[in-house]
């Protein structure tokens, strides 16, 4: 373990620190509230000199992570953050970059997508991109976003996935919220990320070759599958990165952050800082004899669902916490919990009672009430075996 | 096309192409519905068509028009829009009058 630095920092100003020290050959983005920190702090860096990145200030998201897939694909460790309508924007280029396999690291401080017009946080901005083939990480504070973003680079250039990562912390709750953060010292975040290792570059003319190129209607398939195949070997390199940062940090990370579900009949499922508040519910309902635990993924693509539905084992009910609604779904249920109830189906556990609360949309505050409110919900079902409403609202005046 | 077709865990990783120019493989002609002629005695060797082809399909050798390369030629025609050659005598292919390149139905 090495001897780190204790610093009060927010999250974006941890990530940005976190990409100082991991100092990209390029970095392209674009502002946006609540991620502008991170790049702004970044560029300072940049201007006074305490980083080589090529710093490409574009005119548009989309033209962020355009350029990031060009320097990506010259060779070059590539960084870039960003935000809601900003995600929204680049959305065509995320699907080229995971497609392409190239390994470029985003940090996406969840904001609410418009409209109306809000930037505040909730998840819908990375949520809406679930489907384009990035891993999704997620931090439920300052420490967590800069610890992720050191272990996304390492994650994403792993020579058996080559994906691009999206880590994500809450806008202006994480993103602005400043917490006691130890950091780690340049050496050692240098020595953890290691050089950059290619695999191809569109610049090594001694090994010309086409990237980006036309698939028939022969091949678009197979290349398809090939990429499902490739992100679904991610959740191995995840935890066996986080163990090695644990070495090094004492912090260790794997898919989940977990509260008595050793013995847990009932379970609270929450993504990101709203953990925290969900964590000191169920920590006071335990003490006061109840069964019940917390699951926080840390990972939402791949979606970990075998390793999911095991923590979940001698459940009865549960209660899933969206910060995002996927419109049109059943009920209007989020996605945290489509993809819950999906694994739950395909694992043959459907006698557990499982409900979804979407809460917090456009920044709306989540309190401990809230959440004690789920507690109780959770010991209605299962005293009466009625679940009752599929999905529910926390916070929401109805 | 009738080369064996890769499985999905044959294919090359996120599209990326090792092999260089091998684009040439692939053969663009058979997507011609009209294709070009050319009257070799008629012709002044100006190079005006092989400048404009878009496909690099007309082949020169020596500084003079060689053969149009069928295989990649996609029949669009502009090498017989911009020949500024008009022939005295009927073409050695069309027997018509015109262009010292003109196009004829592929069918």
């Amino acid at each position: 373990m090495v001897k780190q630095k204790i610093e009060a920092r927010d999250g974006a100003k941890a990530v940005a620190e976190a990409m100082r020290q991991i100092d990209p050959d390029v970095v392209a983005a674009y502002p946006i509230t609540p991620q502008t920190e991170v790049v702004q702090t970044f560029s300072t860096f940049v201007a006074d000199g305490r980083v080589g990145t090529e710093f490409v200030a574009v005119e548009s998201e989309h033209a962020a992570m355009s350029a990031c897939v060009g320097a990506s694909s010259a060779g070059g460790r590539v960084m870039t953050a960003t935000a809601a309508n900003g995600l929204a924007l680049m959305w065509e280029v995320l699907y080229i970059a995971a497609s392409m396999r190239l390994p470029i690291v985003m940090t996406c401080v969840n904001r609410a997508l418009s409209g109306p017009l809000n930037i505040h946080c909730d998840h819908s901005d990375s949520m809406g991109a679930r489907d384009a083939g990035w891993v999704h990480l997620f931090a439920e504070s300052p420490q967590e976003a800069y610890d992720n973003t050191i272990q996304a680079v390492r994650i994403a250039e792993h020579l058996d996935l080559r994906l691009p990562v999206m880590s994500m912390q809450d806008g202006f709750i994480t993103g602005h919220g400043v917490e006691r953060i130890e950091l780690l010292p340049d050496d050692a975040v240098q020595s953890f990320v290691g050089p950059f290792q290619a695999t191809h570059s569109i610049l090594a003319i001694d090994h010309p070759l086409t990237m980006g190129a036309w698939d028939f209607y022969n091949y678009y398939f197979e290349h398809k599958r090939q990429q499902s195949d490739a992100i679904s070997r991610a959740l191995p390199i995840i935890e066996a990165v986080g163990q090695e940062y644990g070495q090094l940090t004492g912090r260790s990370y794997g898919l989940f952050d977990t509260l008595g579900m050793e013995d847990a009949e009932m379970a609270i499922v929450v993504l990101s800082s709203t953990a925290g508040t969900a964590r000191s519910v169920v920590r006071q309902a335990r003490e006061k004899g109840l069964k019940i635990g917390l699951v926080k993924p840390r990972v939402f693509r791949p979606f970990p669902h075998a390793q999911f539905v095991e923590l979940l084992g001698k459940c009865r009910a549960v209660a899933v916490m969206d910060r995002s609604i996927s419109f049109g779904a059943m009920d209007g249920a989020g996605p945290l919990f489509l993809e819950l109830a999906a694994a739950l189906f395909a694992h043959n556990r459907c006698d557990i009672q499982m409900v979804d609360y979407i809460f917090g949309l456009g920044g709306r505050d989540i309190v401990p009430g809230h959440v004690e409110q789920v507690v109780q919900d959770l010991q209605t079902i299962v005293r009466t075996g009625d679940r009752g409403a599929l999905v529910r609202y926390l916070g929401l005046r109805e | 096309m009738s080369e064996q077709l890769l499985t999905w865990k044959e294919v090359c990783p996120g599209g990326t192409v090792t092999e260089p120019g091998s684009s040439a493989a692939y053969h663009t002609g058979t997507w011609r519905s009209t294709r070009p002629v050319h009257d070799p005695e008629q012709c002044t060797h100006c190079m005006i068509c092989w400048v404009y082809c878009p496909d690099m399909a007309i082949l020169v050798e020596d500084g003079r028009w060689k053969e149009f390369d069928y295989d990649h030629c996609k029949g669009c025609g502009i090498c017989a829009d911009v020949c500024p050659v008009n022939i005295k005598k009927a073409h050695s292919v069309t027997g018509q009058m015109g262009k010292v390149i003109q196009m004829v139905s592929e069918y």
